[in-house]
């Protein structure tokens, strides 16, 4: 049936969709709940744990990079926590900090690593820019394994996170454990940032958590729906980008680049396009008002 | 002593990169403080990321890497990158973060597909873009020229201007950039226009993050812009001193982080060693800052506990003589107050001479401690007086608001309670209010 498409990139097709699909769903409550770029902090945040546990392991050893890297992605949310909390620094300046000085330690570890004797910074370029053509069976099975999880998680505390989302304030008066709450959203943000990070990079990974929610953001007002949309258009980028890149012969096109270039086209339409809140249906809406008042306006004047 | 033994070749090395990290760092640092203020910080980042395409066009039109060339269209982006989110964010679709997010990785990979069909005609190598140069500063390929047999880095005459241009900008919007970062509404009902000054500011940390970016890297310009100015947020409340301040974290972390990276057995990355040194002076901020600290914090919390847990003491034995009961436990559990803290304030009253113990061992109030006590109760008493009487509290509620307030009505407030409510005699409750 697909005998047009190689093995490998169709490999890589269905993980890019899965994680697309995946990073779409978390990220609609990370966009609604106005820390779309904790997703970015946190991206960052983990490569100092990778380089510690690239350092420990004495070498590559993927499983226990990803834990280094899941750790220190956890420090930084407590970091986010603390500041939040206990002091005056603000959101915004909070994720700034983060990102920065994490990202900072995380450049130190790699030169470091770079001038071990026995050298090499295998798999260190995989975190930062990441390398989807290198996604092999076994990742997809993982990435299946999260969509799942996370697809059963976010089913089972639909309610507590949409409540979270929209208004925590009113969580928090409702007696909900609004702290716990979002802890498990950042949790579960963590756990796909940390996942999709080796395939796709550290910017991608931001991207794929912002752009398609956005996108999705203008069709509809219903969550249910917007969650549906922004795993579409993230699995549908994914795809389309995976497609692009690796059948335009020339110039080699790197496949992460490419697929936010998709989910942005999405968006593009959808600012454009969506009904209601799009931009062209606004100016059509203003412009059918502007001239139901003129008619008003000259009747009223007819029956003076 | 050896460790910092330098040769003359190393302290020529070292005052060139620490000049250029410094004067980096203190026209981000001195800008970013605005950022800080007005809640954009992350878009310094989006500013970095966002300039990468304009760096693929410049090369496109222009046929040639020049930094000039590249300035202009590094700007250019930089600036559209910022007004493209501001315009998106106003369409009330989608929040500040989420369109500052969708603009900024959207650009970037755009620059990077772009740079990546131009990279057979150009070597751009985009790892040097976000590592920056200061190790090239540092290392034997020097690039740069001598001006009185002295060699000076390429690098230096650029973040030189930008870091005059930084200071020149805020000597003269001083007064607008302070309204603006504090009160925008307040700006514009004063006739001021926010909507200039800001993009006076974003075209300016636009233009200096690019220049900053070549010589240091995007890793430190994004720290360098928010952190130091992170930092002097908590050490003072004032503006001035806040842009001090983030300058002298700005240069020492420039010196620390230098020497961090070059001392050790690796050569480190000498940006990311900057980076880290700024966290970790902000972490040390966090913790001992003198008013907005953690620990000082946490110490003025726990001398106010056990002042309520000391007043608490004494009331109760106050009322226990009143009522003509004795009182056995002083556990105080409803007012939330630790055992360890109640053990600890009922050994410094006794130290002060405020409380004994009785013969058969039960705590009794001395002389001082009895006209201390009666001092709170008659504060107590008179604010559930003044809140039944002015704020038409009932009865019932009255208690609970006094006993919280009683703790931080000063010998003023009393009297100008007993005042308005004419020397009342009682309380709501019908106990007498005891005399000063």
């Amino acid at each position: 049936m697909f005998d047009w498409l190689p093995y490998n990139t169709l490999v890589v097709l269905i993980g890019v969709a899965l994680l697309g699909a995946c990073s779409g769903v978390i990220g609609c409550f990370a966009v609604l709940g106005r820390r779309a770029l904790v997703g970015d902090a946190l991206s960052h945040a983990t490569l100092p744990g990778v380089g510690v546990a690239y350092l420990l392991a004495g070498g590559k050893h993927f499983a226990f990079m990803l834990v280094g890297g899941f750790v220190s992605g956890l420090l930084g949310i407590g970091v986010l926590a603390i500041l939040k909390r206990f002091t005056r620094i603000r959101d915004d300046a909070a994720i700034a900090i983060v990102l920065s000085t994490f990202y900072g330690g995380g450049i130190v570890l790699a030169t470091l690593i770079q001038q071990l004797p026995r050298g090499g910074q295998a798999g260190w370029d995989t975190f930062i820019y990441g390398q989807s053509t290198g996604i092999v069976w076994d990742d997809v099975q993982w990435i299946l394994a999260l969509v799942l999880a996370t697809l059963v998680v976010v089913g089972l505390l639909f309610k507590e996170f949409k409540l979270v989302a929209f208004d925590s304030a009113f969580a928090h008066v409702q007696g909900w454990p609004d702290r716990v709450i979002d802890f498990a959203m950042m949790l579960l943000l963590l756990v796909v940032v940390v996942t999709g990070l080796p395939a796709v990079g550290v910017l991608l990974m931001a991207a794929m958590l912002i752009v398609p929610a956005s996108a999705a953001r203008f069709w509809t007002y219903r969550l249910s729906h917007m969650l549906f949309l922004a795993a579409a258009i993230g699995s549908g980028s994914g795809v389309a980008g995976t497609l692009l890149s690796s059948f335009v012969p020339r110039p080699t096109l790197p496949l992460g680049p490419c697929i936010i270039l998709f989910t942005a086209l999405s968006f593009i339409t959808s600012l454009l396009f969506a009904p209601e809140r799009g931009l062209l249906a606004r100016f059509y809406a203003r412009r059918r008002d502007r001239i139901a008042l003129l008619a008003d306006l000259r009747a009223s004047k007819e029956t003076l | 002593m050896s460790y910092f033994a330098l040769t003359e070749l190393e302290i020529h090395r070292a005052i060139l990169t620490i000049a250029v990290a410094a004067v980096c760092s203190v026209s981000c640092a001195l800008l970013g403080c605005f950022l800080l203020l007005k809640r954009m910080s992350m878009l310094g980042d989006a500013i970095g990321h966002g300039v990468l395409p304009g760096i693929a066009v410049a090369f496109l039109v222009t046929g040639q890497l020049t930094s000039f060339s590249t300035l202009l269209g590094a700007m250019a982006f930089g600036v559209l990158t910022s007004v493209l989110s501001e315009s998106l964010a106003a369409s009330n679709v989608i929040a500040e973060d989420s369109s500052l997010g969708v603009v900024y990785t959207s650009m970037f990979a755009l620059g990077v597909v772009l740079i990546s069909t131009l990279a057979r005609y150009v070597d751009l190598d985009t790892n040097c873009v976000f590592m920056g140069h200061l190790v090239f500063v540092s290392s034997n390929t020097f690039d740069g020229f001598a001006i009185l047999g002295f060699e000076i880095p390429k690098a230096f005459p650029t973040m030189l201007l930008t870091l005059v241009l930084a200071v020149g900008f805020i000597t003269v919007f001083w007064k607008e950039l302070k309204l603006v970062a504090f009160d925008p509404n307040l700006a514009l009902s004063m006739g001021y226009s926010p909507k200039l000054v800001n993009y006076l500011l974003t075209a300016l940390i636009a233009g200096t993050t690019v220049s900053a970016f070549e010589a240091v890297g995007l890793i430190l310009v994004l720290a360098v812009l928010i952190v130091p100015g992170a930092s002097a947020h908590l050490l003072t409340d004032r503006l001035a001193p806040m842009l001090i301040w983030s300058a002298v974290f700005a240069v020492s972390a420039s010196i620390i982080g230098y020497f961090a990276a070059t001392r050790s057995a690796y050569a480190l990355d000498i940006s990311g060693m900057i980076a880290v040194v700024l966290g970790v002076q902000f972490a040390l901020v966090v913790l001992f800052a003198p008013r907005h600290g953690l620990i000082a914090k946490w110490w003025r919390n726990l001398l106010l506990s056990v002042r309520i847990a000391e007043e608490e003491i004494l009331a109760t034995l106050f009322r226990a003589e009143e009522a003509g009961v004795a009182v056995y436990s002083l556990a105080l559990k409803d007012h939330g107050l630790s055992s360890w803290v109640i053990g600890y304030a009922h050994r410094k009253l006794i130290q002060g001479g405020l409380l004994a113990t009785s013969e058969i061992g039960l705590p009794t109030l001395t002389e001082t401690g009895r006209r201390t006590a009666r001092n709170l109760v008659r504060s107590h008493r008179l604010w559930e007086s003044y809140a039944g009487a002015v704020l038409d509290v009932p009865a019932d509620h009255v208690h609970s608001i006094a006993a919280r307030i009683e703790h931080y009505i000063g010998p003023e407030l009393q009297d100008e309670l007993a005042t308005t409510l004419d020397q009342p005699p009682n309380d709501p409750h019908g106990k007498s209010i005891p005399p000063k």
